[in-house]
């Protein structure tokens, strides 16, 4: 029993990083009709930044100092290059969905390229408070600190988004260009901007993503590539909670690390089922799209 | 004073279909002018032209503003409000919502909103996608009256509204009509000849008669604009 | 009919010349892409039959989405079926040549109509993430080494007992191998010019151009779209299969991953999507430049430039990725584009059809 419920709890912590990573990739998707391959640029990137300031930041600040401003460059990193990224190459494509979705391509392949030339495919190692790996016992289970963390994170960015979404002018204007954006510019408002905005907030999430994902999942380790590989996940998880749906992402954010986690420790010790929780994950799209084929929460395809 | 639109030799061709051929009109200030023509003759791609919506060849201005190419949103905050042929409310957006978005001055006239349309008043919390037909053109119209503008592009306001609804509808438009400019696609020709002043009739994507709205009295001339639709 | 003949003869001039590239022991320098600055060098041969290969791959995709307006991200799982299923057949079990390359086919045949028919279920954006899943999948199995037959990460050589002895890894066969390359590109070549310019080949066009239109018009799309998807899926197995005969080893990451999708959709759209020998142009430039930088970055006089020039230049992912967006950004008809500008349908044009449909 305490098994399960501590392969529960480090699948909800997973699927809270897959939260982050997707919710940005839906609703850009949602509004700008995009299907970002530069989001896990953007993953990488953020992960990067966190490791350039922690490696900077002098070492008298103290562990815990260090790792929140890890964290907000992390932020920071990914808003940034996700701003840029709208700016100077999908904004010239505007009304070009496809060419928008290449020039995305292109520029994960070159963003790579580039930091594989500058760091090679070696990872960097993130320096990370030890308290993070140290275990809390809570409710009869033992996990690192960090799958508290990542829940927690994913946990506040749900409520900030949710909050931000129903409650602000800017908010109302991304779920409205989400069901109709020509509608939206018909009323007088700079679509444009909206866009801007959404690439800045999925990248600031997905900044977050990347450092989390490397604090809790990949052994505190920095590579260039580990951002293409959260991508496949955080695709699939948009697609099984349905373009455009932020609830749709968290739902399906959590049923993809639940069933990710739960097969890869009960089956994947068997001979040649070492990807099992991956393959399964495949399954469970497969599953939903052929039940619903706009995924769970999807409205409109 | 300027025309509130003049239009030359506009054109659209879309997906490989030349839509509008050559439209050529003029909207003087003040009052309604109908524009009128059989289904599928180019009615809405001129209303959507006129905002940028659908790319477009020719000229367009907004109060002598040449606007051609402009973004939509510019071409709106010039002061033009539209209400869209199918309503387009944001269905999963509250009405209050749909108003709030719709806010382009400091002071919305949401007294003046809300005394055409009192029903509104208590479903300011209801999904705007849950709310009846009558109720979202309702909503539709508020939008684009909330901030007083002086142009207003209305498509067939009464397509699919019971009988009663469409004279409770005509009623508030006429009291619209008062305050600013109107240029209304409409089918119901009972509703044209209480609102309308003028009517531009358009035929395979030409204008083929610009003239007075009591034209319509006689029923040969309503029957050759409109064709079987407007034989009412 | 006069534009025609002239491509015609072009074509059958670049035939003859590539075909006879093996003879050719001409001293060239800089432009080579082989270690050895010979015209048939064995480095060369090799780079020109690995631009074969992903011609014909490239060929083969572009039906499905230059002509179909398909956006699928999954042809590296027929192109991976290829390189596996025939190395499997030969190595693991030892099947004749002829069994093997059949079963590989079928095999390739059977999942593409199967997967086919799921992915085309939805449309749009959604296909294209069902397509990627599904190729994701298949990297996993592959990666999983199920029942020892892959190799898993370590990869799978190919042995080549039973294959006739002029096909066997030697080097003194990499002219051989180099026919076999070309010669599966002049095989793709000629069947996707007989299916494009068909009744067939003509309702692909319709597709992405109109795809309601063509339901009022009676016709069910469905049909047609397996069918472009599984001619494209076929290709892309016989470009696995001249793969493994001339690289003679199959590692996950290099023929598996969704990289290499992503390279042949570049080399489709630097070409000019829609156009026949303009994806065959992009990926030849593609693979031959790729080479060619890497060459370019294991000279020692690389190492003595300055880092913020020698990073980038080193990486030729960075430079191709680089270019790939400028031309989306600048020439979106690619280089076909460019040449013609008549002919070939725009990306712009290829998403006016996409928008339409939704
Ligand atoms: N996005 C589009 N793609 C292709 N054809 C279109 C598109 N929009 C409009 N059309 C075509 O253009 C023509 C004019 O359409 P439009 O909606 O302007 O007509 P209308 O006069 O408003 O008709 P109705 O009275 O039925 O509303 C129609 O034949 C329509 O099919
Ligand atoms: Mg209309």
């Amino acid at each position: 029993m305490t098994v399960f419920l501590s392969l529960t709890f480090s699948g909800v912590a997973l699927g809270a990083i897959y939260f982050l990573a997707a919710s940005g990739l839906s609703l850009i998707y949602g509004l700008m009709d995009i299907l970002n391959f530069a989001h896990g640029l953007f993953m990488t990137l953020g992960a990067y930044a966190a490791w350039d300031a922690a490696t900077h930041a002098p070492a008298s600040w103290g562990a815990p100092v260090i790792f929140v401003v890890s964290l907000v460059a992390a932020v920071l990193g990914g808003a940034l290059a996700a701003g840029l990224t709208e700016v100077l190459v999908i904004r010239p494509l505007y009304g070009r969905p496809i060419s928008q979705i290449l020039v995305t391509i292109g520029l994960d392949l070159a963003a790579t390229g580039l930091l594989l030339g500058a760091f090679g495919s070696n990872p960097q190692s993130l320096p990370v408070p030890l308290w993070m790996m140290e275990a809390s016992h809570f409710a009869g289970i033992s996990l690192p600190n960090a799958d508290y963390v990542a829940f927690a994170g994913g946990l506040v960015v749900l409520i900030a988004l949710e909050w931000f979404l129903r409650r602000t002018r800017y908010g109302i204007i991304i779920r409205a260009g989400v069901e109709n954006r020509t509608m939206v510019s018909a009323l007088g408002i700079n679509v444009a901007r909206a866009f801007t905005l959404v690439f800045v907030i999925g990248g600031a999430m997905a900044g977050l993503a990347g450092l989390l994902y490397a604090v809790v999942f990949s052994g505190e380790l920095v590579s260039p590539t580990q951002g293409d590989s959260l991508l496949i996940f955080a695709f699939i998880v948009v697609v099984i909670g349905g373009l455009g749906s932020i609830r749709g992402s968290a739902v399906a954010a959590l049923m993809v690390g639940l069933v990710q986690d739960y097969t890869n420790f009960y089956l994947g010790n068997h001979p040649g089922m070492a990807e099992i929780g991956n393959l399964s994950v495949v399954l469970l799209l497969a599953v939903v799209l052929e039940w619903r084929p706009r995924g769970l929460f999807g409205s409109a395809l | 004073m300027t025309n509130a639109f003049d239009v030359t030799d506009l054109h659209v061709t879309i997906g490989g279909s030349h839509i509008l051929q050559g439209v050529s009109l003029e909207v003087p200030r003040g009052g309604v002018t109908a524009l009128l023509g059989r289904n599928g003759v180019g009615k809405t791609t001129t209303l959507r032209a006129l905002l940028g919506i659908v790319p477009a060849t020719g000229t367009v201005r907004v109060m002598g503003t040449d606007v051609l190419g402009w973004p939509t949103h510019r071409i709106v905050r010039l002061g033009v409000g539209y209400v869209p042929e199918d309503r387009d409310v944001f269905a999963g957006l509250t009405v209050e919502e749909n108003l709030r978005l719709a806010e382009q001055t400091p002071e919305p006239h949401y007294d003046e909103v809300y005394s055409l349309f009192p029903e509104l008043r208590a479903r300011t919390r209801q999904r705007a996608g849950t709310l009846s037909g009558g109720q979202q053109q309702m909503v539709s119209i508020a939008r684009a009256l909330l901030n007083g503008w002086p142009l207003l592009l209305i498509d067939e306001p009464s397509k699919g509204l019971a009988p009663r609804l469409v004279s409770e509808l005509a009623e508030v438009l006429e009291r619209v009509a008062t305050l600013s400019t109107v240029l209304l696609v409409e089918q119901n020709l009972a509703v044209v000849r209480r609102l309308a002043q003028r009517v531009v009739v358009l035929d395979h994507g030409e204008v083929v008669h610009t003239g007075a709205a009591d034209e319509l009295d006689d029923p040969v001339m309503a029957r050759r604009f409109l064709g079987v639709a407007g034989a009412s | 009919m006069t534009r025609a003949r002239v491509a015609v003869a072009l074509g059958a001039i670049f035939a003859v010349f590539f075909a006879l590239v093996p003879f050719i022991s001409l001293h060239v320098d800089w432009v080579l892409p082989g270690t050895v600055n010979v015209v048939n060098s064995t480095g060369t041969l090799e780079v020109l039959a690995l631009c074969f290969i992903f011609a014909g791959v490239a060929l083969g995709y572009d039906v499905m989405f230059g002509f179909t307006g398909l956006l699928s991200l999954g042809p590296v799982m027929y192109f991976a079926t290829g390189v596996y299923v025939f190395d499997i057949a030969l190595t693991r079990w030892n099947w004749p040549l002829a069994s093997a390359l059949g079963l590989t086919f079928a095999v390739s045949l059977v999942l593409a109509l199967v997967l086919g028919a799921i992915a085309l279920r939805v449309s749009g954006i959604a296909f294209t993430m069902v397509t990627l899943a599904f190729a994701q999948a298949f990297y996993y199995l592959i990666e999983d080494n199920p029942h020892g037959l892959t190799g898993g990460d370590t990869g799978l050589a190919l042995s080549t007992a039973r294959l006739p002895a002029f096909m066997s890894g030697a080097v003194s066969n990499t002219r051989n191998l180099y026919w076999i390359a070309f010669g599966f590109l002049v095989l793709a070549y000629a069947v996707v010019w007989v299916v494009t310019e068909s009744a067939t080949g003509h309702v692909f066009v319709a597709i992405r151009e109109n795809e309601r239109r063509l339901e009022v018009l009676g016709v069910r799309p469905f049909g047609y779209k397996l069918a472009s998807y599984t001619l494209s899926s076929l290709v892309a197995t016989g470009g696995g299969v001249a793969y493994i005969l001339l690289i003679g080893t199959a590692v996950p990451s290099a023929v598996a991953s969704t990289t290499v999708t992503l390279s042949i959709l570049v080399m489709v759209v630097l070409g000019g999507a829609g156009t026949r020998w303009g994806a065959v142009t992009g990926a030849i430039l593609y693979v031959y430049l790729q080479q060619y930088l890497l060459k370019v970055a294991a000279q020692p006089s690389f190492a003595t430039l300055p880092s913020f020039l020698r990073v980038p230049l080193s990486q030729p992912q960075f430079l191709l990725g680089a270019i790939f967006v400028l031309f989306v950004l600048f020439v979106p008809g690619g280089v076909a584009g460019l040449v013609s500008r008549r002919r070939t349908p725009s990306l712009k044009q290829l998403v006016a059809g996409q928008r339409r449909k939704q």
